[in-house]
């Protein structure tokens, strides 16, 4: 007997569900094998993760924290990832947008009175983000220059400049030399549900549905389906081809960047330190398990978010490092793109021929 | 069979069945040393399936495999290298930024870690000339065009020794004088003992190429025998299963005003060189207008002038009356126009998509398929559904992706949609290439039909029978210029093939 990969006649629908769910229990064992050799129990070890993420009202409002902005982040890789432009400036696209947030809440009061600081604060951020993946996507589009480089590059100088910003300019006076702005006024900032968790959750939410609803249900979203399927087949059926990547990378970083205004007007409500700090790059972990179907993504962003506050939990509780909730979502991806596999290759079982069922040759 | 030498390579009873097809159902093969084996049969006949078989790339079910009388255990493509079976596939395995070199040693285990490409390189050139495969061993292969690229792939089997060379529709990518140049090929490796098995749907090359035929049908044997003792006819009617008409109904042309005229026209090709010089023409409404020449000659440039897909740098084009030129694809389409483009995997067909979106592709836009900015799913399945049976598209569900569909049924969801869209024009670029009789029979049909409903027909095919048989009227293309038009029923022949060759009649005599 042997085991052999097949090419499948048509992908599997099963298999590209199941994936994401193996993939995560395989990195459950992979880790429980880490901490073995760290000397941990275990069971005990996720058992006290997972009451960390979710055993108290405390730790589920930190997880939904956790989760927002790579609801986020991962809506917005997802689509760019659907044309097949690699976005991986998620991070950037966040810091800008939480920097454009704080400049209309710090400097615009005088502009918009009440409550619309609030709303001006998040176009603000939206617009930000939309613009800073804008500068690639046109240089894309119009000179073919490679995505992956200008995003990524892109990121330094978005964090580099918002540093810049809460140690120079904009640092408070008041702060005790601390590096961030002052506070914004509570105009500014985004009601909060439970814990720190705030209306963020349902924004991200509803945006998920939208989205789906966009690419699977209307005209646009059949459009870009056909791009990222084949660009020539979408210009030849005389789809304006360049122009739907900029808007659609435009819309990815929209998203992230009203990720990082709900980070600004929800959380810290200053533009500080701790901004940025890796979910736009959780993002992709994010957008590839979801298998880029956006109402996987809050899903997916919730037990990502998990991880991450159940690491923080194991550290305090069983005296491990906070890196083992990153580690497992590290661990995560590799099961996940070896599992991917199988929704175009099938694993068959090769037996000894059975003999019999083809007739007897006819003797001539 | 009677002669009692051992066969080369001997399948028996092979059997393998995918979900809900049975593509091989107890398939015996036998190839003789120094052999020519034509393997003939119609899209999903099974072919591709029982070559995949042989050279590893797919496990049986049940059956076996010999190779000089000895059963052989063949379970990757390595396997099959390590007994001299080697394939060259429709669509070329080569590393595009590497050279001809690094494609030839790429993957072989028996080279030190540091190649030494001196003794590589003169191997290399040594096979060349002793099989005529003339190409540049340190040429990229992106600098190559498809008939080098196909030498290259040779190349790499006959380095690795290769004793079995199956060869999956090779003329279907060649011109005229590169599969002659193949032929020649195919005639000193039989000299040199190594035996062929060659994928078509051509008649002519069965009994060019061939000493032996095997015809499958539906997973099964047909029939096998002697190349010299059949004929086309006969291949063709064990192959469909019904007698094939070749020549097709015509009714007499009733052209009517002018679908599309093109005065001047100049274009740039992709590497900025001059591709169409001073294209003039008109075609007329209820008309189809061949155009001959060799692949490469300006007729894919001409297709894309014509659809909007590529910018002319001068002239002037009007579609049914008004001036289109340098329009957006979407406005040339919304005048009717519909093309079936040359290249059908990755420009007619969105792979990854399913059949009824590919099918819905030209006409999502609008009622009934979108109400406002919604598509309707239902209406796009309803459609699909109406077109697949309409065009007997042989696909599992609408819901299936166009990739896993043969090339015959892609061609004929292709050609489904476009067909639904056109008004005005009809724009198809070898609509028929790599089809098998059946579904070139459906094609040329449909093409005729579209004539016959008042279009106008822009016709581009290599075969010059079928585009002496189909079009009214038949331009030829030379280095992107029109070397004149020629009423079907009047021209020679040998007229067009002439300028095909870029010999006018008064310089070639």
């Amino acid at each position: 007997m042997k085991l052999l990969f097949e090419k499948r006649k048509a992908s599997s629908v099963p298999a590209l569900i199941l994936v994401p769910f193996v993939s995560f229990l395989v990195s459950l064992v992979l880790t429980a094998l880490l901490l073995e050799i760290f000397g941990a129990n275990p069971f005990k070890t996720f058992a006290a993760m997972a009451v960390g993420a979710f055993g108290s009202s405390h730790g589920f409002a930190e997880t939904l924290v956790k989760a927002i902005p790579l609801m986020m982040t991962g809506l917005g890789v997802a689509i760019a990832f659907k044309l097949k432009f690699w976005n991986i400036g998620a991070e950037g696209q966040l810091t800008m947008g939480g920097v454009a947030a704080a400049g209309v809440a710090l400097f615009m009061e005088r502009f918009l009175p009440g409550r619309s600081l609030l709303v001006g604060a998040l176009l603000g951020g939206l617009l930000a983000g939309a613009l800073w993946a804008g500068v690639p996507a046109l240089l894309k589009t119009s000179l073919k220059v490679d995505e992956t480089l200008v995003t990524l590059m892109m990121n330094y100088i978005a964090i580099l400049y918002s540093e810049f910003l809460y140690y120079g300019p904009w640092r408070d006076p008041k702060g005790y030399g601390f590096p961030g702005s002052r506070m914004f006024s509570a105009d500014a900032w985004l009601p909060r549900i439970m814990g720190r968790a705030h209306i963020g959750i349902w924004i991200a939410v509803a945006l998920a549905i939208i989205l789906w609803i966009v690419l699977k249900r209307t005209r646009w979203g059949f459009e870009l389906q056909v791009i990222g399927a084949s660009q020539r087949a979408a210009r030849y059926q005389g789809i304006a081809v360049e122009r739907n990547i900029v808007l659609a990378v435009m819309l990815s970083g929209a998203l992230c960047g009203l990720a990082g205004a709900f980070e600004v007007t929800g959380i810290s409500h200053r533009l500080q330190q701790g901004l940025s700090i890796g979910y736009g790059y959780t993002a992709i972990i994010v957008a590839w398990m979801s298998q880029l179907n956006p109402l996987a993504v809050p899903f997916v962003a919730i037990a990502l978010a998990a991880l991450a506050v159940g690491g923080d939990q194991v550290q305090m509780v069983m005296g491990l490092p906070a890196a083992m909730g990153v580690v497992m979502q590290g661990l995560i991806l590799f099961p996940m793109l070896a599992g991917s596999l199988f929704t175009e290759y099938r694993l068959s079982v090769v037996r000894p021929e059975s003999k019999a069922s083809c007739p007897d040759p006819v003797e001539e | 069979m009677n002669d009692t030498v051992v066969p080369k390579v001997e399948m028996r009873n092979i059997s393998k069945s995918f979900p809900g097809v049975v593509a091989n159902d107890c398939v015996d093969l036998k190839l003789r040393k120094g052999d020519v084996l034509a393997l003939l049969g119609e899209n999903g006949a099974g072919k591709s399936t029982l070559m995949n078989v042989l050279c590893g790339l797919y496990r049986p079910d049940r059956g076996e495999i010999y190779i000089d009388g000895k059963y052989a255990e063949i379970h990757s493509p390595r396997d099959a290298q390590k007994y001299g079976i080697g394939m060259v596939h429709q669509n070329f395995k080569l590393v595009d930024s590497m050279n001809v070199l690094e494609n030839i040693i790429l993957g072989l285990r028996d080279e030190p870690f540091v190649p030494d490409l001196k003794r590589v390189r003169s191997r290399l050139v040594d096979l060349a000339s002793q099989y005529h495969l003339d190409v540049d061993p340190s040429a990229s292969i992106w600098q190559l065009s498809v008939g080098e690229q196909q030498r290259v792939e040779i190349l790499k089997l006959l380095y690795r020794n290769a004793e079995i060379l199956i060869l999956d529709e090779p003329t279907a990518v060649l011109t005229p004088q590169e599969s002659h140049e193949l032929n020649r090929v195919v005639h000193v490796m039989k000299q040199e003992g190594k035996s062929a098995i060659f994928i078509t749907h051509k008649m002519e090359e069965v009994m060019e190429f061939s000493d032996h035929v095997m015809v499958l049908r539906k997973g099964k044997v047909v029939d096998e025998t002697s190349t010299a003792e059949t004929t086309p006819k006969e291949l063709a009617r064990m192959m469909v299963g019904r007698e094939v008409l070749f020549q097709i109904e015509k009714k007499p042309m009733a052209p009517g005003k002018v679908a599309l005229e093109l005065s001047h026209i100049e274009a740039l090709g992709d590497r900025g060189l001059p591709a169409l010089k001073d294209i003039s023409f008109r075609l007329h409404a209820g008309e189809i207008l061949g155009i001959a020449g060799v692949a490469g000659n300006g007729q894919r440039e001409l297709a894309e002038v014509v659809t909007g897909l590529r910018r002319s740098s001068k002239g002037k084009l009007q579609i049914d009356g008004k001036d289109m030129t340098n329009k957006s694809p979407l406005e040339i389409i919304r005048r009717g126009v519909a093309h079936i483009p040359q290249d059908r995997v990755s420009v007619g067909a969105a792979g990854d998509l399913s059949v009824a979106s590919n099918l819905a592709m030209k006409q999502y836009r609008s009622r009934p398929l979108a109400a406002g900015i919604f598509l309707l799913q239902n209406k796009i399945l309803d459609f699909a559904r109406t077109l697949i049976e309409k065009f007997r598209i042989s696909t599992p569900s609408p819901k299936t992706q166009v990739k896993f569909l043969s090339g015959g049924n892609i061609q004929k969801t292709i050609l489904a949609r476009e067909i639904g869209a056109a008004r005005t024009l009809m724009i198809a670029v070898y609509p028929s290439r790599g089809l098998d009789v059946g579904a070139t029979e459906t094609v040329r049909r449909q093409l005729v039909s579209q004539r016959d409903a008042g279009l106008g027909v822009l016709f581009f095919s290599e075969d010059l029978d079928e585009l002496l048989q189909i079009s009214d009227r038949v331009a030829v293309l030379f280095e992107g210029k029109m070397m004149g038009v020629f009423d079907t029923n009047t021209v020679n022949i040998d007229h067009i093939g002439m300028l095909m060759a870029g010999m006018d009649r008064e310089a070639g005599a």
